[in-house]
């Protein structure tokens, strides 16, 4: 059994079903992508799997560490060493991201404001911050802002990602990570990443095109169409999407064009 | 699943503020108001005639205006079962330790003579009705600048207290001001002169101790030519179960190239009404800054404002209003542009929860002549849950030319987006509300002195606690 197990996962927005049982093993060390074209229940699945309150769970389960996360709320599944890299980061005025990101980090590891033994030091907390913003290419002029706050749009993939360089989970959800970012922008994401990449981590990126799957590799490719998924197999199925797009199940699929 | 810590707001405003100490006074006066009441307080204080007989033409005053009843209901407050001074100790004093073992106490607990130790120039305690202790650094006392309670104030500066006294409030100016001069009793009076800059602030802590207590402090700030001073007020009481009553008057005057911030961070228990009037003068070229912080409270009315006397003067009012549970907060500011070439700015952020109603009364005002003026008036509005309430209530009155107005209002919920998204990074929902609150009200946060920043969002934090329970 994975250490990860996505199975036959039923979910739909506002009464319409999206997810039409998904299953699917993912273990720690593993990469997987998620592949599929526009509206065949991409993000729906990286959402259900966080807990977003706007997706409601119809069917299956999704066991992690002995549990069934489904029942768990969004922030206990991150402190179980889930984390969901967001498509689209969102803007929380007024609070710095060093702050966020300190408060974050002293979630995962248990500290309520009680137990200082848990809580990170600040000498501890520098030293992780300036180790990843180095890999990610950022300076930390970034620190002090308001989280995602005027933030370019490949700041926030990178923000996202020095989110999850700092809290090590143990199951990562990349959804669209490499969307609406340059070339540059996706090398140093990829970069980071890889870094993390091991045998502490499974990576599940939920992707419509391959571009980013030329900096991550991924182990396990599965293409998601209507719900479901019509393809599993080896890192030889994005060289053929990349060539023929997802015509063969879908016929309006507009092709890649950069 | 595992839970947030749950504080009950109520049983830890009790723990941290709500305590009270047994009453063991030198004078209690008797309940409720009439001329021989007044002419007792005025008699204690061994007052100057003049004022004993403002005191009771203020009182008919009151008498007379009616209650107002354009803003929160305020026909449950019952006049005649309120205790209109008290006097705790019979001195006061310049060290803690000099004073009585349970004022003592009380002050300890609330951390004042820490702060004062810390980061203060000068502190003024007043305990019910007068200042039990007063203290304030020595090479300000020697560079001219007055600190002390105002009826020290009347007693030792009299010609300065006349000058200023009630000029900018006068009785006449509303029903609670008119109380307030009827039976005024401590408060602050600060004198800076020209071209003194204080520059660590002056803090004024206001307790009220026992139960249907009315405690009428009356503040008057005068910072000369050029001076700088920031005063800082922080108020609480105990809990009990009938109100209390604090309606202060605060008569600020700026003259020309001076600057004055007010700060306030009131946590008054949820039994006190909170009935206060603020103004301020100010001259060419000087700045007044109202930063007005309202936690507690039954019902507070607070509309600081300022006169904008001469070219060149700037008012600002940033205010931050939190209303729980049977709270109602009506608080605002009112710029008044009397000269041309005036700038003010009004930002008022409120946050409602449990029910609670936060109401944005403003009033910008214009005169003829007082052209080329600008005003900007901008107001949030939080609501934390469907039955919390929040209004707003602009007034323009705008007579002159060439003037610049804005306005710009939005009311919003916590938003599930923010929410997920902090939570999703392992925070709990609660701390994730408690994040987006204190996110929200950043803009008021900054502007305190750092320990006041700590303390406030730790209050809101208790606050937000309590919600989740």
């Amino acid at each position: 059994m994975a250490d990860f197990e996505i199975k036959d996962l039923r979910a739909s927005v506002e009464g319409r079903q999206i997810l039409k049982g998904v299953t699917l093993g993912i273990s720690k060390g593993e990469v997987h992508a998620v592949m599929g074209p526009n509206g065949s229940g991409k993000s729906t699945l990286s959402h259900t799997l966080m807990g977003h309150p706007g997706y409601t769970v119809d069917g299956g389960e999704v066991i992690f560490k002995g549990k069934n996360v489904l029942e768990l709320e969004p922030d206990e599944r991150a402190r179980l060493g889930m984390f969901l890299a967001f498509q689209y980061p969102v803007v929380v005025p007024g609070i710095s991201m060093t702050n966020f990101l300190r408060t974050a980090l002293n979630s995962k590891r248990g500290y309520d404001g009680k137990d200082r033994s848990k809580q990170v030091s600040p000498k501890e907390f520098r030293a992780l911050l300036k180790d990843e913003l180095e890999v990610l290419h950022m300076d930390d002029s970034f620190l002090p802002r308001y989280i995602n706050d005027g933030f370019s749009g490949g700041e926030k993939k990178r923000a996202e990602i020095l989110q999850m360089a700092i809290l090590k989970p143990e199951i990562a959800i990349l959804d669209e990570t490499d969307s609406g970012l340059d070339i540059d922008s996706i090398k140093f994401v990829a970069e980071a990443v890889n870094r993390m990449r091991g045998p502490n981590l499974g990576v599940l990126i939920i992707t419509h095109y391959t571009r980013i799957l030329e900096f991550i590799k991924p182990d396990f490719v599965h293409v998601l169409v209507d719900g479901k998924f019509v393809l599993s197999g080896g890192p030889e199925i994005a060289n053929r999407l990349e060539k023929t797009g997802y015509s063969e199940w879908v016929s309006d699929e507009p092709q890649e064009v950069a | 699943m595992a839970t947030a810590p749950k504080v009950d707001v109520g049983s830890d405003y009790k723990e941290k503020y709500g305590f009270f100490v047994p009453e063991d006074y030198v004078f209690k006066a008797k309940r409720g108001l009439n001329p021989e009441i007044v002419k007792e307080i005025s008699w204690m204080k061994k007052e100057p005639e003049w004022m004993m007989k403002m005191r009771l033409r203020s009182l008919e005053i009151f008498r007379k205006k009616p209650m107002p009843t354009w803003g929160a209901d305020l026909s449950v407050i019952d006049f005649e079962n309120i205790f209109y001074y008290l006097r705790a100790s019979d001195k006061q004093s310049k060290t803690w330790e000099d004073l009585p073992p349970d004022i003592k106490k009380t002050y300890d607990r609330l951390g004042v003579p820490e702060a004062e130790r810390k980061f203060l120039a000068g502190v003024s305690a007043q305990y019910e009705s007068e200042v039990v202790y007063h203290s304030l650094h020595e090479e300000l006392s020697k560079k001219g600048v007055i600190f002390t309670d105002t009826d020290s104030a009347l007693r030792d500066h009299p010609e300065l207290f006349k000058e200023y006294f009630g000029t900018i409030i006068p009785p006449a100016d509303n029903k609670f001001a008119a109380l307030n001069t009827a039976v005024w009793s401590g408060g602050s009076f600060i004198y800076v002169p020209k071209g003194v800059r204080v520059d660590i602030p002056l803090q004024a802590y206001f307790r009220i101790n026992a139960e249907n207590m009315g405690q009428f402090e009356r503040t008057l700030i005068i910072c000369d030519e050029g001076s700088f001073v920031h005063y800082i007020e922080g108020c609480t009481a105990p809990i009990y179960t009938s109100d209390s009553l604090h309606s202060a008057v605060v008569e600020i005057i700026v003259k020309k190239n001076a600057r004055c911030r007010y700060t306030t961070i009131q946590n008054w228990s949820t039994n006190v009404f909170n009935l206060v009037t603020k103004r301020a003068m100010v001259y060419g070229d000087a700045t007044m800054e109202w930063v007005d912080g309202n936690l507690g409270s039954q019902i507070t009315m607070k509309y600081p404002s300022v006169y904008l006397m001469e070219p060149g003067a700037k008012g600002d009012v940033l205010s931050v209003a939190f209303a729980g549970k049977g709270q109602h907060q009506d608080a605002g500011g009112k710029m008044i542009h009397v000269a041309p070439n005036t700038t003010s700015t009004i930002t008022s952020k409120s946050i409602s929860k449990n029910g609670g109603r936060t109401s944005y009364r403003g009033h910008i005002k214009m005169y003829p002549g007082a052209n080329n003026c600008k005003s900007f008036v901008k107001c949030d509005a939080l609501l934390l849950d469907d039955q919390s309430r929040s209004d707003t209530y602009p007034y323009n009155d705008v007579d002159a030319e060439n003037v610049t107005l804005g306005h710009e209002a939005t009311v919003s919920k916590v938003s599930d987006e923010q929410l997920f998204y902090l939570m999703s990074r392992g925070i709990t929902r609660s701390e994730a509300e408690t994040m987006i609150v204190n996110g929200f009200i950043e803009p008021f946060t900054k502007e305190l002195p750092l320990e006041y920043a700590v303390e406030l969002n730790r209050l809101i934090q208790l606050e937000m606690e309590g919600s989740v329970g």
